[in-house]
């Protein structure tokens, strides 16, 4: 049981709720990371003990699955998240050279954060093939993706209110 | 008022379709826009429709640029650069055989009523009138195979689950569409989402199982909001729920969210998923049709493996058999991507050539550069070259010539491509997504890695080229799923057809410096 002395910690309170909300069912376990990123922006490490309590679950399974899957992060990110696939459709269209291009522009290397706040990450495969290269700028797919077209999608991000 | 049909798949979006629609709304205020999934030909997106008596007018590719002279055309089907004429009469729609996708782009596809009106519920009216084990037998009988790529028979398997006594079954659709160059069952979950859901509610009364489940990879947020919705619709009409069409059966179906791991591609993987935990591959047997989700009897097919039983429920088997080539019986939604002109869907019967897609169809390489190589059947099929483009497309001629099929995707490369370069991104692909379980594939695809590395720097070339094609057998052989057994596929066919990729200077001190 949580100890009552302990102070509320972040993302506790969400986590019991998002489980909540799922019925505490261990198998939503995934449904649940994903609704806790979407509200909090990444899974506190705090949300661990919580979400394992209410999933009657030890906390090493779900630390488990929060670290096998790729979409998970246990850290805050960037304001904007641009994904440039690396699958080989894309490749044949350019997409390592893209992928460098956007890189310098933004003065960040792939898996980290520019300091105007885009955090760059490789995807393998968006299912936009035949339009390769693709990419997402904050879940908005972009198809024959250039330097251009993404920064113009990246500042037009950017300059949104913070989500 | 006039009707103008914009397509809302997320490929044709990508490239603008949401801005054309709302240039056309704001310029033709009295225009009914429709937005429907896209027909495929990718290359024309966005494709723009208008009514006319005579049936629809296409235009494409549109962009907002072109809207202002367009607009003058639009209401009257009228003359313009881009005008396509009737998008059937296009040759590249015309030469298809379209069975699965017959309705995708034409229908709006949250739309029940249109749903019917274009043969929709047919498959499943005529289901809720048959045994279970009719319904497996008419499966069985149109030689239908799993098209995720492994191409077993589904009747068989449906055959498996109806057998089984149990007090829950499951259908699980896979969705998690991750291989590059295949995006049929995006388009199809997009653009005509009741499809599989009355393929799964088939599955469900042929089986027995009343708990349905749609794994969509995390990569398709769309397909996932519209699957979504689509069952709700399905729900309220009463195709879903506790009582499947008056059948006083339940059948509950639910989407699942992957999150960003190609091995939930692989069925147990995807069933482990599914239960919330880590996508690690289990041991077979015992199969999941005896002990699939939470070790109860399960179907697992793909998207288009279930898309394609309505029709063959609707139509008999022998409709559905009397398509493709000997033991590849039926249609197969084929995509072509990478470096193509004419990118986007064909579905073919089996038997079609890889040059007659990827040439006819696809026009050749976007760039205009000479063809140099394809990926048939995604990152873990095979690379061929331009003498073998003549194959048959079809499980076995594919298989005899040391490829696959896979999940039908196509991915062109012209002349520039490094193939050394792919086949050192085959292993690192490999690194990143194996699920850990067995070491084959989890250190083979690292050391793989490593080693075609050395390779590339001329590091004794000939003595790692061994090393590589040794460990390559080891990671067939001993791996416990495709990822890793597959995995020396592409790296393979990668050394044999282009040695001379391979054939690097040692040590580059300057460039040219050793031959």
């Amino acid at each position: 049981m949580p100890n009552p002395a302990r102070p509320p910690l972040e993302g506790a309170s969400a986590a019991r709720e998002i489980c909540a909300r799922h019925g505490d069912d261990p198998a939503a376990l995934i449904e649940i990371l994903h609704d806790l990123q979407e509200a909090e922006g990444h899974v506190p490490p705090d949300a661990v003990p919580e979400i394992a309590l209410a999933l009657n679950l030890g906390r090493a399974e779900v630390h488990g699955v929060l670290t096998f899957y790729h979409d998970f992060r246990q850290a805050p990110e960037g304001r904007v998240e641009l994904q440039l696939c690396r699958g080989e459709s894309c490749q044949a269209m350019g997409a390592e050279a893209l992928i460098a291009a956007v890189c310098a522009r933004r003065g960040a290397a792939l898996g980290e954060t520019s300091a105007d706040g885009v955090t760059i990450k490789p995807v393998y495969c968006l299912g936009n093939c035949a339009l390769a290269p693709a990419a997402r700028v904050d879940g908005r797919l972009i198809g024959r993706a250039s330097a251009e077209r993404l920064d113009a999608a990246l500042d037009a991000a950017l300059s949104e209110p913070a989500r | 008022m006039i009707r103008i049909f914009v397509p809302d798949d997320s490929a044709a979006r990508s490239v603008g379709a949401d801005e054309v629609a709302a240039g056309i709304a704001a310029r033709i205020p009295s225009a009914e826009i429709v937005r429907t999934g896209s027909r495929g030909a990718l290359w024309l997106e966005p494709m723009v429709e208008v009514e006319t008596p005579q049936g629809r007018i296409a235009y494409g590719p549109v962009t907002p640029a072109d809207l202002p002279d367009l607009l003058d055309a639009l209401p009257s089907a009228g003359p313009h650069p881009l005008r396509l004429g009737p998008p059937e009469d296009l040759p590249w729609f015309a030469d298809q055989q379209r069975l699965t996708f017959a309705r995708c782009g034409i229908t709006p596809p949250l739309d029940l009523a249109a749903y019917e009106a274009h043969g929709g519920l047919a498959g499943l009216r005529a289901a809720l009138g048959m045994e279970g084990a009719a319904i497996c037998a008419a499966v069985l009988d149109s030689g239908l195979r799993g098209r995720g790529g492994a191409g077993f028979p589904t009747g068989i398997k449906w055959k498996t689950v109806h057998e089984q006594s149990a007090p829950r079954k499951h259908v699980c659709c896979n969705a998690d569409e991750g291989d590059s160059g295949a995006y049929a069952d995006r388009m199809l979950m997009e653009g005509d989402p009741f499809l599989l859901i009355e393929g799964m509610a088939i599955a469900a009364l042929a089986t027995g199982a009343t708990e349905g489940w749609i794994y969509i990879r995390s990569e398709y947020p769309e397909a996932i909001a519209r699957m979504t919705a689509a069952i709700e619709v399905m729900e309220r009409a009463g195709w879903l729920g506790e009582d499947l069409g008056g059948s006083g059966r339940a059948f509950r179906l639910r989407v699942r969210r992957g999150a960003g791991a190609y091995i939930c591609g692989e069925e147990s993987s995807m069933l482990n998923s599914i239960e919330g935990r880590r996508g690690v591959v289990r041991a077979k047997p015992p199969i999941p049709a005896i002990a699939g989700l939470f070790g109860e009897p399960t179907v697992v097919n793909n998207v288009l493996t279930l898309a394609a039983v309505p029709l063959i429920l609707a139509k008999g088997a022998a409709f559905y058999r009397d398509y493709g080539v000997g033991r590849s019986t039926g249609t197969q939604p084929f995509t072509l991507g990478g470096n193509v002109a004419r990118g986007g869907l064909i579905e073919k019967a089996f038997g079609v050539t890889a040059r007659e897609l990827i040439e006819g169809f696809g026009g050749g390489t976007a760039s205009g550069r000479p063809f140099r190589t394809a990926q048939l059947g995604g990152p873990l099929g095979a690379y061929v070259c331009d003498e073998q483009l003549d194959l048959p497309m079809d499980y076995e001629a594919l298989a005899e010539a040391g490829a696959m099929l896979g999940h039908g995707g196509i991915t062109v490369f012209d002349d520039t491509v490094d193939m050394g370069a792919m086949a050192r991104f085959a292993f690192e692909f490999c690194e990143i997504e194996s699920c850990g379980k067995c070491t084959p594939c989890r250190v083979g695809a690292t050391r793989g890695r490593e080693t075609v590395e050395k390779i590339l720097r001329g590091e004794n070339v000939a003595a790692n080229m061994v090393l590589v094609e040794d460990l390559c057998e080891l990671m067939r052989d001993g791996s416990l799923c495709a990822m890793g057994g597959l995995t020396p596929m592409p790296v393979l066919s990668a050394l044999r057809l282009f040695p001379e990729d391979f054939d690097r200077a040692p040590a580059p001190v300057t460039e040219h410096a050793a031959e």
